[in-house]
C-alpha cells in the first residue's frame, strides 16, 4: 500500500458514497417526526356518528347537527324548493351529481337525498373551508333576481342550490358534501353510517 | 477596560466584528428617508421576541383554554394588556415597516447585480414572516382565528392529487382543531422565530459583503482614497446609528399611538369578529384576513376556479422573489430610469393598495370586477418590467452620489 500517492477518485468515491449513506439515515430519522403531524388515534376515533331529531322541523327551516366537528345541515324542503331545483340545471357545474366523490350513492338522485323533501349536507364550502350561510328566500337585493334560494358562502362567495350543487363561475369546484347518513325511525336520522343497505 | 477588550480580542473576534459591521463598514453618505426601514424591522422583531415571550408564560395553547387565557391576558395579569397590544401592534408595524423596506427597493434597484441574494434572503424573511403572523393569528383562538386558519390551510387542499392529504397533515385532524392550535403555537414561538433570526442574520451578513446600495444607484466602492475607504462612504457607527435613532424615536411615537388609543387598529389590526371565542359550526357574515394579507386575499378572490385563484394567489408573492432577473436593466435607481419604470412602478404600488381595499370589501359584483381589473394591473407589472426593461431609455447615470 502506497502512503504518498492519494487516490482522488476513490476519495471522492468514499466521500460521495458516505454522504448519500448519511442522507439516507437523515430521510429515516425525518419519518417520525412528520409522521408524527397526522392525525392522532385519538382524533382517528373521535367521528363517531350522531343523531337527529327531525320532528319539529319545519318546512324550510334548516337545522344545523355536529358531526365529526363539522356542521351538518338538514333542511326540510317545501314543494316549491323541490319544484324549483331542475331549473337551475344549466347553471350549475354539476346537475347530475356525477363526481361520486362528493355523495353516497342513494343520495346520487335529482334531489341528492334519501328522502325527497330531507336535505343532509355537510355545510362546508368545497372552495376553502368556510361554512355557507343559509338563504332560502326568492331573489334577495344582494344575490340577484335569478336567485331560487340556496346556500351562499360569505368568504368568497360561492353559491350552491337547495340541494347543495354549486353553481358555475364561482370559485367551489364541486357540489356540497352529503355526509352517509340514514333514518333510524321516521323522524331521526343518524349521520356518519350508511346503515347497510342503501 | 482597554486591557479587557485586548483579553476577549484574543480569544473571540469582538472588536473584529464591531469594526466590520459598524465602526468600519462604509454606507454611503447619501441615505434618505427610505432607508430607517431596516434598521427599524430589526427593532421589531426585537420588540415582537419579548413581548411574545412574555406572552407565553401566560397564554395556554390549549382549545378549551385558549381564549379564556387571552381574556385572562387582558383582565387578570398585570400590564397584561399592555404586553399583548405591544406584540398585537408590532406585527402591524412589522408588516408596514417591511412594506416600506420593500418599496425602497424596488425604487433604488437595491435587488440587482450584486445584491441577488441579499433580495432573496429578504424575500423568504418575508414569507416566514407571513408564516409567523398567520400561525400567530390561530392562538387567540377566535372566530376569525379559526376561519381564517380554516381557508389559509385549505389553500394548500387545492394543489392536484396530495393536496387533500397535505391539509390533514398540516391540521393534524380532520378540522381545525386543537393538534393544530397545538403545533402552530410550537411553531409561531420556536420553529420560525430561529427561521427569521437565522436569515436575518443571512441578510445583514449578505449586505455587509457587497455593500449598501443607495439612492443614486451608483456603486461607492468604484471610488476609494489611499486607504481603500470609498469617498463617498461614512462609517455606520456613529453616522448612521445616530440618523436610526432619530428613526427609533419618531417610529416610537407612532407605535406608542396606536398601542395605547387605537390597538384594535378600527378592526384592521384586530378584527371585531375575533373577539368572539372559536365557533367550529358558524362562519362570520364577513371574513378578511388582517390587513396586511388582504392583496394576495383580493387576488384569490378575484379568480372564479379553486386551483387557479390560489395559483395566481401563490404568483404574486413568487414573482417578487425573480425581480433581479425580470429587471433587465442595468441602471438602479428610479432617480436615472425612464417614465416607463416610473409609471409602471406607481401603477403596481397603487394596485397593491386598492386591492389591499378591496380585499376587505363585502363581495358584490363590482368589487370582484375591480378586482379583476387591479390583479391584472399587478402582473401587468412584472410583464411590463421584463418586456421594457432590456433596452430602456436612460439618464446618464453619475460616477459619484450626489450631494
Amino acid at each position: 500500500m502506497s502512503t504518498d500517492v492519494v487516490d482522488k477518485n476513490k476519495r471522492r468515491f468514499l466521500t460521495a458514497a458516505t454522504s448519500v449513506v448519511g442522507a439516507v439515515g437523515a430521510g429515516f430519522v425525518a419519518v417520525p417526526f412528520l409522521a408524527s403531524w397526522m392525525p392522532s388515534e385519538r382524533a382517528k376515533n373521535a367521528g363517531a356518528p350522531v343523531e337527529a331529531d327531525i320532528s319539529k322541523l319545519e318546512e324550510g327551516r334548516l337545522l344545523i347537527v355536529e358531526w365529526q366537528s363539522k356542521p351538518v345541515w338538514i333542511v326540510r324542503r317545501s314543494r316549491q324548493m323541490l319544484d324549483n331545483l331542475p331549473k337551475m340545471n344549466d347553471n350549475l357545474r354539476d346537475p347530475d351529481s356525477e363526481n361520486t366523490d362528493q355523495q353516497p350513492e342513494y343520495a346520487q338522485n335529482e334531489t341528492r337525498s334519501r328522502k325527497p323533501e330531507i336535505s343532509v349536507l355537510v355545510g362546508i364550502c368545497t372552495h376553502l373551508g368556510c361554512s355557507p350561510t343559509y338563504r332560502p328566500e326568492i331573489a334577495p337585493a344582494d344575490l340577484g333576481d335569478d336567485w331560487l334560494g340556496g346556500f351562499f358562502c360569505p368568504c368568497h362567495s360561492s353559491r350552491f342550490d337547495m340541494a347543495g350543487r354549486v353553481f358555475q363561475g364561482v370559485p367551489a369546484p364541486t357540489n356540497l358534501v352529503v355526509p352517509p347518513h340514514y333514518y333510524l325511525t321516521e323522524n331521526t336520522i343518524r349521520v356518519g353510517e350508511d346503515g347497510g343497505a342503501a | 477596560m482597554g486591557k479587557l477588550i485586548g483579553w476577549i480580542d484574543d480569544r473571540f473576534p469582538l472588536t473584529k466584528m464591531w469594526n466590520e459591521h459598524l465602526a468600519e463598514y462604509y454606507a454611503p453618505k447619501n441615505f434618505n428617508f427610505w432607508y430607517f426601514f431596516g434598521s427599524l424591522a430589526l427593532m421589531v422583531l426585537v420588540i415582537q421576541i419579548l413581548s411574545g415571550l412574555f406572552l407565553t408564560m401566560h397564554y395556554k395553547p390549549d382549545a378549551e383554554l385558549a381564549f379564556a387565557s387571552v381574556e385572562y391576558i387582558m383582565r387578570d395579569v398585570p400590564y397584561g394588556w399592555l404586553i399583548r397590544y405591544i406584540h398585537s401592534t408590532g406585527a402591524t408595524a412589522f408588516f408596514i415597516v417591511v412594506y416600506l423596506h420593500m418599496l425602497r427597493g424596488l425604487m433604488y434597484g437595491s435587488y440587482k447585480k450584486p445584491r441577488e441574494l441579499i433580495w432573496l434572503f429578504g424575500m423568504f424573511i418575508y414569507l416566514a414572516l407571513m408564516a409567523e403572523a398567520f400561525m400567530g393569528y390561530l392562538l387567540p383562538w377566535g372566530q376569525m382565528s379559526y376561519w381564517g386558519a380554516q381557508v389559509i390551510i385549505s389553500l394548500f387542499g387545492a394543489i392536484p392529487v396530495i393536496g387533500d392529504d397535505l391539509t390533514l397533515w398540516i391540521r393534524g385532524d380532520f378540522v381545525i382543531s386543537d393538534a393544530t392550535l397545538n403545533r402552530f403555537f410550537a411553531l409561531h414561538v420556536i420553529a420560525l422565530p430561529l427561521v427569521l433570526i437565522f436569515l436575518v442574520v443571512a441578510h445583514i451578513l449578505a449586505l455587509h459583503e457587497v455593500g449598501s446600495n443607495n439612492p443614486d444607484g451608483v456603486e461607492i466602492k468604484k471610488n476609494k482614497d489611499e486607504n481603500g475607504i470609498p469617498l463617498d462612504g461614512i462609517p455606520f457607527h456613529p453616522y448612521y446609528t445616530v440618523k436610526d435613532i432619530v428613526g427609533v424615536v419618531v417610529f416610537l411615537f407612532f407605535f406608542a399611538t396606536v398601542m395605547f388609543f387605537f390597538p384594535d387598529g378600527g378592526g384592521y389590526f384586530l378584527e371585531h369578529a375575533n373577539f368572539i371565542a372559536s365557533d367550529p359550526l358558524k362562519t362570520p357574515e364577513h371574513i378578511a384576513p388582517v390587513w396586511y394579507f388582504t392583496p394576495f386575499y383580493a387576488i384569490l378572490r378575484a379568480v372564479p376556479d379553486k386551483l387557479m385563484g390560489v395559483g395566481a394567489m401563490g404568483a404574486a408573492i413568487v414573482l417578487l422573489f425573480f425581480m433581479p432577473w425580470i429587471d433587465r436593466c442595468k441602471v438602479k435607481s428610479i432617480r436615472y430610469r425612464s417614465n416607463i419604470y416610473k409609471i409602471n412602478l406607481a401603477v403596481f404600488v397603487v394596485s397593491f393598495v386598492v386591492l389591499g381595499w378591496l380585499a376587505m370589501q363585502p363581495v358584490t359584483s363590482t368589487i370582484t370586477m375591480l378586482s379583476q381589473v387591479f390583479s391584472l394591473l399587478y402582473f401587468g407589472f412584472f410583464v411590463v418590467l421584463f418586456i421594457t426593461s432590456k433596452n430602456e431609455e436612460t439618464k446618464p447615470v453619475p460616477d459619484r452620489v450626489t450631494e
